[in-house]
């Protein structure tokens, strides 16, 4: 990532106000002109970081250091609620009052509006329990029909389609017929991408708008848009009532602050975010990550929800009462990694934590992830006794190990010993959240095993 | 200096007939930049700190990064202070020349595509999702059979809907074949199909479609990498161009896409696309900065024959023309 957090910048320019009681100009225009470069970084528009640093500026100004915080800390404090409330402090939700509510989605050439369209269907389908139709209006672009009714296809919503030799106004006169004639409550209508300063095109969407009376216009932006976003917003937002916007391709590495530029310029609300290839990668947006993204701050909340979305809870929970229990084998051990690994690579997720740098020298995922391989294939060729109680893994059983997997008998002892490693490290994270830990003499998993073992021996 | 003088002298008083669509096109992205760095002089009686300051936002609006921009400043901060300028007036001249001097980097770069020696060429196209790939691709084909190639496609963008489908209708206008896999299929099959194919054909270009990703997702990358060792294991010399597709709106994240495209493939140019617009498309500056990866082509249209081979002089000339001529 060639992103330095907002953090991490500021904490060379931290130095001269260290230490200092209130804020002042002078004391705060070397960190103000690190948050200007990370702004800009974020490829917020130089207008509105110039706006916002005055606006922080003052708002800064003579306030004073609360204890608990640094003066660095204080800043960026402020800068993130003045973000927050400049992308809009409250979720702003579709107006779907009307019958049918008409959404019309627009934006330039490949920014993801037949996408959109087909992730909104099914948002609309499954969550609001609404019955859209698609209508396909891009009649430029070669195959933009066919891929609007794949996608209508696997959400089973009907597209209204008239070829590509039919007008776009015209088809989307016809789809309001048919919409009203098979009760679709919501109609969805693609249009073609265009440039924003195509005026044959932008003057076709404005007769669109008055022949449909949409109740939604978004406009599509990709979140990798640079400083170019102001001019698109703008022209799109004089042309047409846009009543949102919907940030795509977030699920890539920028930071999007093209959002604030079109919240600033066009005070139109950013409604949806689009986070991945699948129809269901859409979400409702949230200001405040929003600001945490831009800032490189960390997102704790999306870190949450994806955990809650792949972690599988009842294998967490079994691990966890064999911790509790004292019985915690190289199986949870396994078996916690693989949950971890789920979550994406793991430079991604220490990303999200806040606090972390963003980064991490010498970790490369691929070493983590031939690691994770590497120990797998270890555990794997052991017996489930051995898993359940690694001390009884002595030296022939290394070797039989050693043999199953390909390993040298090395890297299983570097397994054994990160297993203790993390036993001792897990009994003390035990302690710590209130789990009592058993008598020593109680539990002895090993009882079972040790019978076998004799057995073995004889 | 030279290098303003010489653009001057080259383009600045000639028909716009010669510098034809090029300019024409980069028109609209022009007026910001050079008319901006005008009115600033304009505005400024002495260069002092928030005079660069505002240099500084002017550069960036165009998408240059924003490392890159500060370098630049830096720079002619340095010239300014050496030859003791005081008139905004007289720094446009170094602004373009230090601009520029950091493209060129006095490395050797060309647009033309490197055909193989003997046999099949084959060209990969990647890029992120939405940047102009199939669309770019219609177009670099055009251009080929205009000078009398033989040209297969591969669609190899088996994953969104619809994508085999705009390849198709491309090559249906075209009247070239193209080698389709399944929906959802894997893209190295279509892609070994086509070399195949190609090859029985006695064919002299390939061009190997590609899904669009996010430099970011991992499965996909490896996915891409896996399509480039197909070509490797096929034609030991090939892929002999790899072309990433940026669209000109992009902004900071051009330089990441540019690196992480790189880290799997052998990326050797850019195609720029969709300089239609207003956007300036300035990250290309910090891409050849950084990565000393060349533009070779920009799009400038829909139609066919709206590619046209990237010109360092005339870009910069579109870009800064008025600075020029006032």
């Amino acid at each position: 990532m060639p992103f330095e957090s907002l953090s991490e910048r500021l904490s060379a320019s931290l130095k001269k106000v260290r230490g200092q009681r209130t804020l002042t100009e002078e004391n705060m225009s070397d960190m103000l002109r690190e948050i200007r470069l990370a702004l800009l970084e974020a490829d917020v528009n130089f207008q509105v970081v110039k706006e916002f640093i005055d606006n922080v500026r003052s708002k800064a100004l003579g306030e004073d250091v609360l204890s608990s915080l640094t003066p660095g800390q204080m800043v960026v404090k402020i800068v993130h609620e003045e973000l927050v409330e400049l992308l809009g402090s409250t979720v702003s939700e579709l107006d779907l009052s009307r019958k049918p509510t008409v959404i019309m989605m627009v934006g330039l050439q490949g920014s993801g509006k037949t996408t959109t369209s087909g992730k909104l269907a099914n948002l609309l389908v499954k969550k609001n329990q609404k019955k859209p139709l698609l209508v396909a209006c891009d009649v430029y672009r070669p195959a933009a029909i066919e891929q609007l009714q794949t996608l209508g296809n696997s959400i089973q919503v009907p597209v209204f389609s008239r070829g590509t030799e039919a007008k776009p106004e015209d088809i989307a006169r016809e789809a309001m017929d048919y919409a009203r004639a098979n009760d679709h409550d919501v109609v969805i209508i693609d249009t073609a991408g265009r440039l924003h300063v195509d005026e044959a095109l932008m003057d076709e969407l404005g007769r669109m708008e008055a022949i449909v009376h949409p109740s939604e216009i978004l406009l599509v932006v990709d979140a990798l848009t640079g400083q170019d976003i102001i001019n698109v917003a703008s022209s799109f937002n004089e042309k047409l009532h846009l009543t949102g916007a919907v940030l795509t391709k977030m699920d890539g590495d920028s930071r999007g602050g093209g959002a604030l530029s079109i919240r600033h310029m066009t005070h139109v609300p950013i409604k949806f975010v689009a986070t991945g290839e699948k129809l269901e990668a859409i979400d409702v947006f949230h200001p405040d990550r929003m600001a945490d993204r831009i800032l490189g701050m960390g997102d704790v909340m999306s870190l949450i929800e994806k955990a809650q979305d792949v972690i599988d809870e009842r294998s967490v929970k079994k691990s966890m009462s064999h911790l509790q229990q004292g019985t915690f084998g190289l199986d949870d051990m396994l078996e916690s990694m693989r949950q971890v690994q789920r979550l994406g690579p793991l430079s991604g997720i220490l990303k999200m934590m806040p606090g972390m740098p963003n980064n991490i020298p010498n970790f490369k995922d691929e070493d983590a992830q031939k690691r994770l391989k590497e120990i797998e294939a270890i555990i794997l060729s052991m017996t489930p006794e051995e898993r359940r109680d690694p001390s009884i893994i002595k030296a022939s059983r290394k070797q039989r190990i050693a043999k199953g997997c390909g390993k040298e008998v090395a890297a299983i002892n570097r397994l054994l010993k990160q297993y203790e490693q993390s036993k001792v490290f897990m009994n003390q994270m035990n302690a710590m959240t209130g789990g009592k830990k058993r008598p020593s003499a109680a539990p002895n998993p090993n009882r079972k095993k040790e019978r076998h073992k004799k057995k073995k021996k004889r | 200096m030279g290098l303003f003088s010489k653009i001057k002298e080259k383009f600045v008083g000639r028909s716009v007939a010669q510098n034809d669509k090029y300019v024409a096109g980069l028109d609209k992205s022009s007026t910001g930049l050079s008319e901006r760095i005008n009115q600033l002089a304009a505005r400024y009686r002495t260069i002092d700190e928030d005079y660069f300051e505002e240099l500084e936002n002017i550069l960036i609006m165009s998408d240059v990064g924003v490392n890159m921009v500060m370098k630049i400043v830096d720079e002619i901060k340095k010239e300014v202070r050496l030859e003791n300028i005081t008139d905004p007036q007289k720094i446009n001249e170094i602004i373009i020349d230090k601009m520029f001097v950091i493209y060129a980097n006095d490395s050797y770069m060309t647009t033309d595509i490197q055909y193989a020696k003997e046999g099949l060429t084959v060209i990969l196209m990647v890029g992120v999702n939405g940047a102009g790939k199939t669309t770019t691709i219609a177009k670099l084909a055009y251009r080929m059979l205009q000078e009398g190639k033989k040209v297969v496609l591969a669609a190899g963008d088996t994953f969104r809907a619809g994508a085999v489908d705009q390849l198709a209708v491309w090559a249906d206008r075209l009247e070239v074949p193209v080698v389709k896999g399944k929906e959802g299929g894997d893209p190295s099959a279509v892609v070994f199909d086509a070399i195949k194919k190609a090859k029985e054909m006695n064919a002299d270009v390939l061009i190997c479609d590609t899904a669009g990703r996010l430099q970011n997702k991992v499965n996909l990358m490896h996915e891409l990498e896996k399509t480039n060792r197909i070509i490797q294991r096929e034609i030991p010399d090939g892929p002999h161009e790899t072309l990433l597709v940026i669209d000109a709106t992009t902004g900071q994240n051009g330089v990441s896409q540019a690196s992480e495209f790189s880290k799997i493939t052998n990326v050797t140019g850019i195609v720029l696309t969709k300089m239609d617009g207003t956007a300036k498309g300035g990250i290309v500056l910090s891409i050849k900065d950084q990565l000393n990866i060349p533009v070779k082509f920009i799009g400038l249209g829909e139609k066919l024959d709206d590619l046209q081979e990237f010109d360092l002089e005339q870009y910069i000339y579109g870009l800064c023309r008025r600075l020029m001529e006032s």
